[in-house]
């Protein structure tokens, strides 16, 4: 029991010099996120507009897009989509003479983990789109609404109310599956934590660390998507000017 | 506010053919026609809709739509601003033939630009209300104006008032989201959003289906005072009552044709035998 | 393509030569994950809808800190993390059980698709409607008979969709088995994406093969939810 308390308890309670190191992945963790969930976005009202869409050419690629992202583990695409891209770019710039470039392993995280989650975001809104009542948009047709006045001041405005639950599940899944991309050589938070545990030989301690911060992010989400929920769900404020 | 309900009822009674003559004349009077709509044709996968039915409106008429349902009286009215879009069949305004053209996806679809026009002359109040349940009563009542006339802001608010004021709500209903309103009320309030278009025609869709029964006569004795204005009105109901104390045409449809037309009076003495049936199955 | 296939085809499918591997390892850690996870979510369960402080707030804590961490921690903790420790390496039973990578693997698996299914069954077991507890207990339906009998069988036909899905999600995240050298599809797709470079043809088998499994999982779960939530729908006149 003494060597237990020693070695994550007493000892270990203090950040060892590692606190910088930790901070930085942190916020990698955090900035990779973030970015990815603001392509994620757009990607997933695209694709669900796509998908609600009349025309065959934009539903289909739309309907394949959220099939097949959805259906392979995101370890899986991860991996596979930034080791192709870079074997594809190597080709490119040998064909062409080029120098040999090296994607950016953050750009390339932002942009693996923005593409898979667009498509659960897509079927997230998709189902929000699905959700707001035919009469609302039947009513803004009859009043003589153009197209993007029926997207921006009707339809937007209800679905933000039907897709909030999804999106905050969305993005607490999106989070949690940046810890992936150490896996891919980016040095997040988690690939601090695996460095100051094997260097003070306290990995568990490190790692523990890296799940609390964890946790506190996804607390705060949590909160904050609770009272956006409040927010619309009540009625008591409206959205639109 | 620079409108009043008074001074829009009076601008209303020099139109140059009051309700009560409209009501009689039944014989075509070409100079005064409104509306026309030829010969809708409409239909859902192997279920024919619509086989042909045509109907004229003049200036200050009401023409009540009276059918079983599924006899294709709500998909008429919805055709009439290509709410549904309609095989076969021309709808004219004014004189102006709405142009069909093949659509982007293979098809048939209104002349954009026209449409637009024919929408904004033509208000619709829908049987389920469908206010925008995110907006206040005031936000529902100023968006098409706004955005869709270009009215000024204070302009559309000042027209929203004096209209809300009409349809006989109180003002301080003006920032209630529509949720936390009675059936009837919403439904006055759906009547004010489409008299702010200030609309040649207006379109009604069974606008008391959906209320409790002691909530049906306030919204029927607004609709009551619009024809009384001499408004053009269309309107599909189950209020025979109603369709006949204030409708200058009657249409009786069964099963997408027109089975027997005329005027009120037809209520009283039906020459079918469907619309016979139809009444007595109605008085039961 | 071909190359890689004759290759790697066999490990892919069940066998590296040194033992299971690929889709047959990847079936054998979901099923036993699925099995034991949901076994134990089931108490867990109940106890999370418990009105008793003390049943219910340490499965609320167990559940919060499982839902808002990771996997890949939790598996890197169980993995490398608790091995780490003193007490863990002198206790001989503690040693033989961390030592063993599969070991450390399921019980990060099971741990955390256990703490997402009790929220779930929790959900269910909440919205079922009043009335039906109320009338087992007016037919003397008390205790472990109440909930064996009514409330577990109600919750669950209604859980199913939510369920399914979390089954999904746990597919594929046994990939993450790689990382503490279980050979499951994704390992085999590594190494043979380090032997041949063949790098897309490597890694789009591996997705094909886990695509393959989400198709039969869902087809699974349709015929599923057919047959035991009919009562849920409608009947049309």
């Amino acid at each position: 029991m003494n060597d237990f308390l020693h070695s994550i308890g007493l000892q270990a309670l203090s950040l060892q010099g590692f606190g910088p190191l930790l901070a930085q992945g942190a916020w990698m963790t955090l900035k990779l996120a973030l970015l990815s969930l603001a392509l994620s976005l757009s990607l997933g009202l695209i694709g669900a507009c796509a998908k609600c869409s009349p025309l065959r050419v934009l539903r289909v690629p739309a309907t394949l897009y959220t099939t097949l992202i959805r259906s392979v583990p995101d370890l899986v695409l991860i991996l596979l989509i930034f080791y192709t891209l870079q074997l594809w770019l190597n080709d490119f710039t040998e064909m062409l003479g080029w120098n040999y470039i090296e994607i950016d392993p953050f750009m390339a995280g932002v942009i693996t983990l923005g593409f898979i989650y667009g498509a659960y975001f897509t079927e997230n809104f998709r189902g929000a789109i699905l959700s707001v009542p035919a009469g609302q948009l039947e009513a803004a047709k009859a009043y003589g609404l153009n197209r993007t006045q029926r997207f921006r001041l009707v339809l937007f405005p209800q679905l933000m109310r039907f897709a909030l639950p999804g999106l905050g599940n969305n993005w607490l899944v999106l989070l949690k599956s940046t810890a992936l991309v150490s896996i891919i050589g980016l040095a997040d938070l988690v690939k601090a934590a695996q460095n100051a545990g094997k260097t003070t030989n306290n990995t568990l301690y490190f790692l523990i660390l890296a799940a609390l911060v964890y946790l506190v992010i996804t607390t705060l989400s949590n909160r904050l998507f609770k009272r956006l929920e409040r927010r619309y769900n009540t009625g008591i404020k409206g959205l639109a000017s | 506010m620079t409108l009043s309900a008074h001074a829009l009822s009076s601008h209303n009674e020099q139109l140059p053919e009051p309700f009560p003559m409209a009501r009689h004349a039944s014989i075509a009077n070409t100079a005064a026609v409104k509306l026309t709509v030829e010969d809708l044709h409409k239909h859902y996968g192997d279920h024919q809709v619509l086989k042909g039915v045509s109907l004229q409106a003049r200036k200050g008429d009401v023409i009540s739509l009276i059918g079983a349902s599924g006899s294709g009286k709500s998909t008429m009215l919805r055709c009439i601003n290509f709410l549904e879009q309609p095989d076969a069949g021309a709808i004219t305004l004014d004189g102006q033939t709405i142009e069909m053209r093949q659509g982007r996806a293979g098809v048939r679809a209104p002349h954009p630009a026209q449409l637009q026009n024919l929408r904004t002359r033509l208000a619709m109040v829908f049987q389920h209300f469908n206010l925008w349940s995110h907006m206040t009563v005031l936000e529902n009542i100023c968006l098409a104006p706004r955005r869709v006339l270009g009215v000024s802001a204070q302009d559309a608010e000042a027209r929203a008032r004096a209209y809300l004021d009409k349809v006989g709500l109180p003002s301080r209903a003006a920032d209630q989201y529509p949720a936390f309103l009675s059936g009837g009320q919403q439904q006055r309030v759906a009547i004010a959003r489409a008299l702010a278009m200030e609309p040649e025609i207006i379109l009604f869709d069974e606008p008391t289906s959906a209320l409790d029964p002691e909530l049906v006569g306030e919204v029927l004795k607004v609709i009551q005072t619009l024809a009384e204005e001499g408004r053009t009105m269309l309107m599909v109901t189950h209020e025979m009552g109603f369709a006949r104390k204030v409708s200058s045409q009657v249409l009786f449809l069964h099963q997408g044709r027109v089975e027997e037309q005329g005027s009120a009076a037809i209520l009283d003495h039906p020459q079918s035998e469907r619309l016979q049936q139809f009444l007595s199955n109605r008085l039961k | 393509m071909i190359e890689l296939l004759e290759q790697y085809g066999l490990a892919y499918l069940y066998s590296d030569g040194a033992g299971f591997s690929g889709l047959a390892m990847t079936l054998w850690l979901f099923i036993i994950t699925t099995v034991l996870g949901f076994f134990l979510s089931l108490p867990l369960a109940l106890a999370r809808v418990s009105r008793r402080l003390w049943l219910r707030w340490p499965v609320e804590f167990y559940t919060y800190v499982f839902r808002g961490t990771p996997l890949y921690i939790q598996l890197l903790i169980c993995y490398t993390g608790l091995y780490g420790l003193e007490v863990v390496r002198d206790n001989a039973l503690l040693d033989s059980f961390f030592r063993n990578a599969l070991n450390c693997t399921l019980l990060a698996f099971v741990l955390n698709t256990c703490a997402y299914t009790v929220e779930i069954f929790a959900g269910a077991i909440r919205n079922i409607p009043h009335g039906e507890i109320e009338a087992a207990q007016a037919y003397g339906l008390y205790g472990w008979r109440l909930n064996l009998f009514v409330v577990l069988p109600a919750a669950l036909r209604r859980a199913l969709p939510a369920y399914s899905n979390e089954l999904i999600l746990m597919l594929h995240a046994t990939s993450l088995a790689f990382t503490a050298t279980i050979a499951d599809i994704l390992k085999v797709a590594r190494d043979a994406n380090a032997a041949t470079f063949l790098t897309f043809q490597a890694f789009g088998v591996a997705a094909l093969l886990y695509m393959l499994l989400s198709f039969a999982l869902v087809g699974l779960f349709r015929l599923a939810e057919r047959r035991w939530m009919r009562f849920l729908v409608p009947v049309r006149g």
